[in-house]
């Protein structure tokens, strides 16, 4: 089985209106090169559900969403992502504001195929306030109230990692995998982009067996991209490029997005690579210190 | 232990924050920002070596990693991974104690870090977000550290956009007591306080160097419990400025509290 597919290809498979979960978090190991391969397209009307960072912020910059479902949309370094801020501030997408450990259970019911899973998180709080659709339901075993956090079905999930083979064996070799494993789980087709396709082979080590968070008949499709989460960062190969979101951040205040993407998007992955320096240049950038 | 006559007012800040984590045995510390993180970082070095931290990324450390740019020979104490999601299974363990500085906090203790005024729909300011407040607000005990104790902070009313459970009965879940919430410390640049007042009313604890209870209060948007013979919060002492300046090297600290006040003011 080859499940290798060009960025083209991936994108093909998303349609207008479909709920797109995408992983990473905040700057860190974001499918960007697919994000880019959306901004190129006609695509429109999408639900992202993410631990936002610039991949939001981007897709919301350039008409392509409906809806967002978040707990934050950050950079980190800079803690407020200027262009989901400019989206929210002008009214422009309908959210759906959660807590962070909310999503991760709204993508785990999805995964299992519950309707929703009981938690406490969210109670006495705005998040009931403005989202009617999360009911609060009485426990059959207790007399408490409990929040109902409804599955995240997801059409389609857009991951990076650092390798794959053609089969959709990945590997994420970074600190943390994040809630990638819940995102490839909860969605009808994951996508995965990675550094680099190698041999199945590969996997033999047992250390890097143990870097596998999901079993390859969740992964869909394989697109190879080296570089491909620029500017956020794919630890240990390399870490977010921080000149770049200035750059990015800065057009936010003047030139628009369209001044960003008139900079830096291209036609293709080969020609924003060039425009950022290459990807030599990537690969180099040095990973951050917390 | 001698106390220091020489600190500035983060200093100050820093170890009264420290006292925040004192009793919490062997909780996950976690300080969201440069001061909340020293100080959790200091109450492990100190008085509860048995806190748990994390690197801010998915390693647990048995010893605090100083701030910022470190050297290259630099290894750092891992002791477990940590990541992201096994944060949850923390937080829902309820062993952790979280200490980070929201932009308004009202009366009930409610915290907002979402947005400010407008709509749902088209917020005037739109901010960081819910995060993880909600979840941390009900699970296990939190603290606030507030650099500009002000109105605008403290708020009269309820919060633009309430991010994490107070003690406000209109909101209590059922089946909840108001004492499921535990709002531990609340740190500013003025004073220590807690929400032990009558009816879980914001209270002083301690007042800063200089500072007066009217100072307190005028700068706080709603009536807070002013108890009689409010103690001065106590100095750091030279030990503890040493440890401090050991965890924070490049001085972040220094830009935590406008113009970096001196402790005695």
């Amino acid at each position: 089985m080859d499940k290798r597919i060009s960025p083209a290809e991936a994108v093909a498979q998303i349609s207008d209106g479909m709920t797109v979960g995408i992983g990473g978090w905040g700057p860190r190991r974001k499918p960007m090169a697919l994000v880019r391969e959306i901004l190129r397209s006609d695509l429109k009307d999408l639900t992202i559900v993410a631990y936002g960072g610039a991949d939001v912020g981007m897709l919301c910059a350039s008409g392509k969403v409906k809806k967002v479902i978040f707990a934050f949309v950050s950079l980190d370094f800079i803690p407020l992502e200027p262009y989901f801020r400019q989206a929210r501030q002008a009214g422009a997408i309908e959210v759906m504001e959660i807590d962070e450990g909310m999503m991760l259970l709204g993508l785990r019911a999805a995964a299992w195929g519950l309707p929703f899973i009981p938690t406490e998180v969210g109670l006495g709080t705005d998040i009931l306030t403005h989202n009617p659709d999360i009911k609060v339901i009485d426990s059959p075993y207790d007399d408490k109230e409990w929040v109902a956090m409804p599955a995240l079905n997801l059409d389609v999930a857009l991951i990076h990692a650092d390798r794959a083979d053609a089969r959709g064996v990945c590997q994420i070799e970074g600190p943390d995998h994040y809630l990638d494993d819940w995102i490839a789980r909860a969605a009808r087709k994951t996508i995965v982009s990675c550094e680099e396709v190698v041999d199945t082979s590969y996997f033999q080590d047992p250390a890097r067996a143990r870097q596998v968070f999901w079993e390859r008949s969740i992964t869909d499709a394989v697109v190879e991209i080296p570089g491909g989460a620029h500017p956020t960062s794919c630890n240990p190969q390399y870490g977010f490029d921080v000149p770049h979101f200035k750059a990015y951040t800065g057009t936010a205040k003047d030139g628009g997005f369209a001044a960003y993407t008139e900079q830096f998007l291209g036609a293709s992955e080969a020609e924003y690579q060039e425009r950022v320096g290459g990807l030599d240049a990537i690969r180099n950038i040095a990973l951050p210190t917390y | 232990m001698t106390a220091a006559t020489d600190y500035t007012l983060a200093e100050l800040c820093i170890v009264a924050a420290a006292e925040a984590f004192r009793d919490d045995g062997e909780k996950l510390a976690t300080g969201i920002g440069v001061v909340p993180r020293l100080a959790a970082s200091l109450a492990m070095k100190t008085f509860n070596p048995d806190l748990m931290m994390t690197d801010s990324e998915a390693f647990m450390l048995s010893e605090p990693n100083p701030l910022g740019k470190r050297p290259d020979d630099f290894v750092q104490a891992n002791e477990s991974w940590m990541g992201f999601s096994r944060i949850f299974d923390n937080v829902w363990s309820r062993k952790r104690h979280a200490m980070l500085g929201p932009t308004q906090i009202d009366r009930f203790g409610q915290s907002n870090t979402s947005a400010l005024g407008g709509s749902y729909q088209q917020p005037k300011v739109m901010m960081l977000g819910a995060r993880g407040f909600p979840g941390n607000s009900i699970s296990h005990r939190n603290s606030f550290f507030v650099p500009a104790h002000n109105t605008r902070v403290f708020i009269d009313g309820e919060c633009d956009y309430v991010s994490s459970i107070g003690y406000n009965p209109a909101r209590l879940p059922k089946g909840h007591s108001l004492d499921d919430v535990d709002i531990h410390r609340v740190i500013t640049d003025l004073c220590v306080m807690d929400f032990g007042g009558p009816d879980h009313q914001l209270r002083i604890l301690s007042l800063h160097p200089g500072v007066s209870a009217d100072q307190v209060r005028e700068n706080t948007g709603f009536e807070l419990c002013i108890p009689e013979g409010i103690p001065v919060t106590p100095a750091p002492t030279e030990e503890q400025l040493q440890i401090i300046a050991g965890l924070d090297p490049h001085n972040q600290r220094a830009y935590q509290i406008k113009d970096n006040p001196p402790g005695v003011r």
